[in-house]
């Protein structure tokens, strides 16, 4: 079974968010970056499928060489090679043409994205690359079981759960369910020696337009300081009148 | 041209975030000078008129065994068939769970550009500028695209409802797409008789500070009162005092209600990366250092356990007298 595990690099989940230039740039100075936290259960789901079923696991990444050390933070994590998109990740369908380039040809079981990256949280791309590919999509995925060519899959609807079964290739959009947080595995010192003679190829970017642009970043107004009050009565007065909560 | 807008069911019925799309879709339509289509994909029971009182001009009802469950492969297909014969440019959809799936799809197959979570009418339309969330409510970007035709989700509760009292025409789309024989729906559990936790606009969360499950009762009764979802921080549902389809934060579910109550909630980042979009947040904490109170407009400190009672009744009385 071949998996493509997609990976995203994104800011550390407890980042300073901050914008430069003129507010037209994310400010990347002093940000540790990081699996997207939601690929990360995606690529645990597909490394014990590796080990249940046999086959491979490959990463992939679109970005340039700034973000190879999060590809070999997946590889160290027990992913067998890594593919690089050279490019720089300009919008989710410029993204979605370029892994839709590499998986195209890959002969893919299964491939996985996060439900979203934590840093745009478009939840664009797992979506594109299927309807790009014409392979059955689930989203956000919270439960897979593969036996021979058939998924199993659940997924989370509003104020629920849906279950489906899905023939492969297919492509999902994970989240924790995919594994518990608790057997999400984190690199060892024998994972990080051999991730460092992995396989990491870096391929050239095909030609693809990105169809949106970010124009301009702002932070949140601040809030104003909390309003404490002592009375249960006083919160449900000011919920009225001057929150129009209720 | 006319701006199509997915009018989303649930069980037949109109969804009530639907009624926010079509009002979202009627803003639009109006600064651009046309009309509002709403595309009704699947078997329904609702009157397809009741659109026209949100702004919808025209409802398009597209049946069929292809549409008997839910996949968005092929709803998408339908909806840009639609777009495309009504010559449309923008298409409006909600992001719900359904919603965040077709929208990506159907942006390719209507050769459409995708700007998804908006959270406030476009600010622009040539080019077509939007603003939307970011780096999980720490940022806010404009977003901008040059194409032609544009597929926009907004996040649910952000914008509301307006009525606006018109009436729609109802017509049938005789789609094409065939059923996806690789996708079988096998099985589909949804809390009865609750409001999905997606959709609710206000809604009562609690978290460790309850000290154990039975504790839930005063919670419950404050959502009932309210009329409120009920919710839960990630350590209570990672112990399994509280199913994981109540946890709300970043690895849980995000949730943009007018209110948010938590109730012995510390705040962790996480959780308020789920949260933050809520527009007024009241924080109860023993704690006056709680993290929370940092992101709250109101916050009692106090005991949950004497605080929570009193406030259900406070609100009891106060609906007592509306």
């Amino acid at each position: 079974m071949k998996i493509l595990v997609c990976i995203s690099h994104v800011p550390d989940t407890t980042s300073k968010i901050n914008f430069v230039n003129d507010n037209t740039e994310f400010d990347t100075n002093g940000v540790q970056f990081i699996i997207n936290p939601y690929d990360e259960f995606g690529l645990t789901k597909a490394i014990q499928l590796k080990e249940a079923n046999g086959g491979t696991v490959t990463a992939i990444n679109v970005g340039d060489a700034t973000t190879e050390p999060t590809l070999r933070k997946a590889l160290a994590i027990g992913a067998d090679d890594a593919i690089r998109v050279n490019a720089n990740p300009t919008d989710a369908y410029f993204v979605a043409e370029q892994l839709a380039a590499v998986a195209k040809d890959g002969g893919y079981d299964l491939i996985i994205c996060g439900q979203e990256s934590i840093d745009y949280n478009g939840g664009q791309v797992g979506g594109m690359l299927a309807a790009l590919l014409d392979l059955p999509f689930a989203s956000p995925c919270v439960g897979l079981d593969i036996d021979g060519s058939t998924a199993t899959v659940l997924r989370e609807i509003d104020g629920g759960k849906e279950k489906s079964t899905m023939s492969l290739p297919i492509v999902l959009g994970g989240k924790k369910g995919l594994v518990e947080e608790k057997d999400l595995r984190i690199p060892n010192m024998r994972g990080i020696m051999t991730a460092r003679t992995k396989p990491l190829a870096t391929v050239e970017a095909v030609s693809a337009d990105a169809r949106t642009t970010a124009v301009k970043f702002e932070k949140p107004a601040a809030k104003a300081a909390v309003k404490l009050v002592d009375s249960a009565e006083e919160l449900v007065q000011l919920l009225h009148n001057e929150a129009k909560a209720i | 041209m006319a701006v199509i807008v997915f009018a989303e069911s649930w069980e037949g019925k109109f969804k009530k975030i639907t009624n926010e799309a079509v009002s979202y879709a009627h803003g639009l339509a109006e600064a651009e000078g046309t009309n509002v289509i709403a595309v009704a994909v699947g078997a329904l029971e609702s009157d397809p008129a009741e659109l026209g009182k949100y702004g919808a001009s025209e409802v398009v009802t597209v049946e069929g065994d292809a549409f008997a469950s839910f996949n968005a492969s092929v709803w998408a297909t339908a909806i840009a068939e639609v777009a495309e014969a009504k010559g449309a440019k923008h298409i409006v959809l909600s992001g719900t769970n359904n919603g965040k799936m077709i929208g990506p799809m159907l942006s390719v197959k209507a050769g459409a550009s995708y700007i998804s979570n908006a959270i406030d009418i476009p600010s622009n339309f040539a080019p077509f500028t939007v603003r939307r969330n970011a780096f999980s409510n720490k940022g806010l970007v404009d977003y901008q695209t040059n194409a032609e035709k544009v597929v926009v989700s907004i996040v649910p509760n952000a914008l509301g409802v307006k009525e606006t009292g018109g009436s729609a025409s109802v017509s049938s789309h005789s789609s094409s797409a065939a059923a996806d024989s690789r996708v079988n729906v096998i099985d589909v559990d949804r809390v009865k008789g609750k409001i999905p936790l997606p959709e609710a606009d206000l809604v009562v969360s609690a978290g460790r500070g309850m000290k154990a499950p039975e504790n839930w009762t005063m919670i419950e009764e404050l959502a009932d009162v309210l009329g409120a979802g009920t919710a839960c921080s990630k350590p209570v549902s990672d112990i399994g005092w509280r199913p994981h389809s109540e946890h709300v934060g970043q690895t849980g579910i995000q949730i943009n209600p007018s209110l948010y109550i938590a109730v012995g909630i510390s705040g962790a980042i996480q959780h308020l990366a789920g949260v933050s979009g809520s527009k007024t947040i009241v924080v109860i904490n023993n704690d006056p250092e709680a993290p929370f109170f940092k992101a709250a407009d109101y916050g009692i400190v106090g005991d949950a356990f004497e605080v929570v009672p009193k406030l259900t009744e406070a609100l009891k009385s106060f609906k007592a007298n509306q």
